[in-house]
């Protein structure tokens, strides 16, 4: 409607992600910023800004299951461990002592999503019948039996202290992790890491996006807000705890595979609980029950560290400083993931998508005050 | 076998030793308003929860045009045309009226997580088609201006009337209202009595009423049926049911002896100083 763009007249366009033409060119310029930004990104940054992208995933995972199904989970270590070391099994050079069947990404990639799936479908139905705080118990020993199995499966995993590495990104022969060329812009392995890793994101993100404001999304809400009257709805709360748990587990996959892909290696010991809670803060800082919030998450959360380590010097107690400390960044990494998961649920539960709904609220409405 | 549409008989229910439902039957034939009233703990609630599956009864059977709900889920139960509202509101608080009344028709979409994934097609369709008729319960209930607002921060009131909603959203053959009118002042309380006869009047779908307002179950109700400690002491038509001495002993204990119910129940109100608000 030219003119009046407030004014609907179609029950699908109302439904649209982005029903505006406003909002379509601010989403447009947004991802080509990003696309600009991986371009010219140093390595440093690019590589985190792929391992923020591919956490993302793994948090719009976490919080389809979480902020949206209402179902606590604490074991998303354990699925994002299963897709890596599936990626690592079936991308991994073929004939070492460790599993390698040396396929390409094109096949590893989605079929960590699905082992991580099938994982996920077999935990689910554990999920029907606990709740709340129960869950999270179980959910809980998931992580442990997660590490045990990895650190003892040598032949897969390497064991403890060795790892292995992992696979190459390789897509129809387009090796990713070798320098390549673009329209005469020449990229570096991370900027494409980088580059992949956004439009993965965008695919998974408008998967997920729709995915939640379908009927399952909407079931899925019913489940968490109250179960009883949702399965007076009519709704299957076994069958959509068990979808939730499997898409969570699949965008856990993907995440798990596409990061230690990034980092080149993987240690067993990384599938610990304090991973867990790192998604855990980054669903909680980002925004519960939200696409966009998950993302910003995501990105807060795997820039932290470079955050802490760029303040490090100028803190006196942090060791890297001039007079020296009694902690070290990652300490100060770790207690800085806890107060502002207790932050964040006191002062602001709807997290920073919360806080950016409030300053965009703010603007469409200046000069007036409402 | 049975003509009827829902028919209970001889339900019993207990908790551990704590008799809630016993030997109650009756039945509700099509387009029907039945009520159900007694006292707090009479084990009004707890009929509802037999028939939509949230408790099973020890003894006696449940059914629906013939077939039994008796060890059925409540989904199941949901899908066999069985909707329901709470007395306390048990509304998806974090959710937009919308999207409220559309999972009341979530029994009717048929596209499964992968289609919606892709949200194409079939998908689209449905979606569009079923937001229609979720508008058609907005415009039948009156609350337009609420349509995207969450309902967590909606009036009382409004809430009443969306939990409504999306039950009827579920296009039942029976509806269960438990206690609509409870906490809602005259207008409220006319405009729900409106909506009721509405929906039995254009929509023709059977009802059973649970309602502690006197006055409205006697003006809308085509049956009552008066329950006391879990048992039936009476069933009728309202003014018969409003005489009988029993109802009036149950209500008003052995000493009254007020003949009209109605007045009786507010001199009572009154002699306690407080509206006779119901728990």
């Amino acid at each position: 409607m030219r003119g009046r763009p407030g004014l609907v007249t179609a029950y699908e366009r109302d439904a649209a992600i982005l029903p505006t033409t406003t909002q379509r060119v601010w989403f447009a310029l947004f991802c080509l910023a990003a696309a600009l930004l991986a371009a010219v990104a140093p390595d440093d940054l690019a590589l985190r800004g792929a391992s923020a992208a591919a956490a993302a995933v793994g948090a719009i995972g976490l919080n389809l299951v979480t902020g949206w199904a209402g179902q606590i989970s604490l074991g998303h270590a354990f699925f994002l461990g299963i897709g890596a070391y599936t990626a690592a099994a079936l991308g991994g050079e073929p004939g070492g002592p460790l599993i390698g069947l040396g396929l390409e990404m094109w096949i590893w990639l989605p079929a960590a999503g699905l082992v991580a799936a099938l994982a996920g479908l077999v935990v689910a139905p554990i999920a029907t019948r606990l709740r709340g705080l129960y869950l999270a118990f179980v959910t809980l020993g998931l992580v442990f039996i997660g590490e045990h199995i990895f650190r003892e499966w040598d032949s897969l995993t390497g064991g403890i202290g060795v790892g292995r590495s992992a696979p190459k990104p390789i897509i129809f022969g387009y090796d990713l992790s070798r320098e390549g060329n673009f329209l005469g812009i020449t990229l570096s392995p991370e900027q494409q890491y980088f580059l992949f890793a956004l439009v993965l994101l965008l695919v998974m993100g408008l998967l997920a996006k729709n995915l939640v404001r379908s009927r399952i999304g909407r079931a899925f809400s019913a489940i968490r807000d109250r179960d009883v009257a949702a399965e007076i709805m009519g709704i299957h709360l076994g069958r959509y705890k068990l979808i939730a748990f499997t898409v969570s587990s699949f965008y856990a996959g993907i995440a798990g595979a596409l990061l230690w892909t990034f980092v080149g290696f993987i240690e067993p010991r990384s599938f610990s609980l304090t991973l867990s809670i790192v998604y855990i803060a980054m669903i909680l800082v980002g925004g519960v029950a939200s696409i966009a919030g998950s993302i910003m998450g995501a990105v807060f959360i795997t820039f932290l560290p470079r955050i802490v380590d760029f303040f490090a010097p100028l803190v006196p107690f942090i060791e890297d400083s001039p007079t020296g400390g009694f902690l070290t960044s990652v300490q100060v990494e770790q207690i800085l993931f806890g107060l502002l998961i207790v932050l964040f649920l006191i002062v602001e539960p709807l997290g920073l998508y919360g806080i950016w709904t409030r300053i965009r609220n703010y603007w469409k409405a200046w000069p007036f005050s409402y | 076998m049975t003509s009827h549409l829902l028919e209970v008989e001889d339900v019993r229910l207990s908790f551990a030793g704590v008799v809630a439902i016993d030997g109650v039957g009756f039945f509700v034939d099509e387009g029907e308003l039945f009520a159900i009233i007694g006292p707090n703990g009479a084990g009004k609630t707890s009929i509802f929860n037999c028939v939509n599956g949230v408790y099973h009864p020890q003894e006696g059977s449940i059914r629906m045009e013939g077939r039994s709900l008796l060890g059925m889920r409540p989904n199941r139960i949901a899908r066999l045309g069985v909707a329901r509202t709470f007395q306390n509101i048990e509304l998806f608080e974090n959710l937009t009226v919308l999207d409220n009344i559309l999972l009341g028709r979530h029994l009717h979409f048929s596209y499964g997580p992968l289609a919606a994934a892709v949200y194409q097609g079939r998908t689209k369709r449905e979606e569009t088609e079923h937001r229609g008729r979720a508008e058609d319960i907005i415009d039948f209930l009156e609350i337009q201006a609420f349509r995207k607002s969450l309902v967590g921060m909606l009036p009382y009131g409004i809430q009443k009337r969306v939990e409504l909603g999306r039950a009827l959203a579920m296009g039942p053959r029976l509806l269960l209202l438990d206690e609509p009118a409870a906490g809602m002042n005259l207008e409220e309380t006319e405009d729900m009595a409106r909506f009721i006869l509405d929906i039995k009047e254009e929509l023709g779908i059977a009802m059973i009423l649970v309602e502690h307002d006197m006055g409205l179950v006697m003006d809308i109700a085509d049956r009552v049926m008066v329950l006391d400690f879990g048992r039936k002491i009476a069933e009728g038509a309202p003014q018969a049911v409003q005489q009988d001495p029993e109802v009036i002993r149950a209500y008003l204990g052995e000493e009254f002896e007020s003949t009209d119910l109605h007045t009786a129940e507010v001199e009572a109100a009154e002699a306690a100083g407080r509206d006779g608000e119901p728990s």
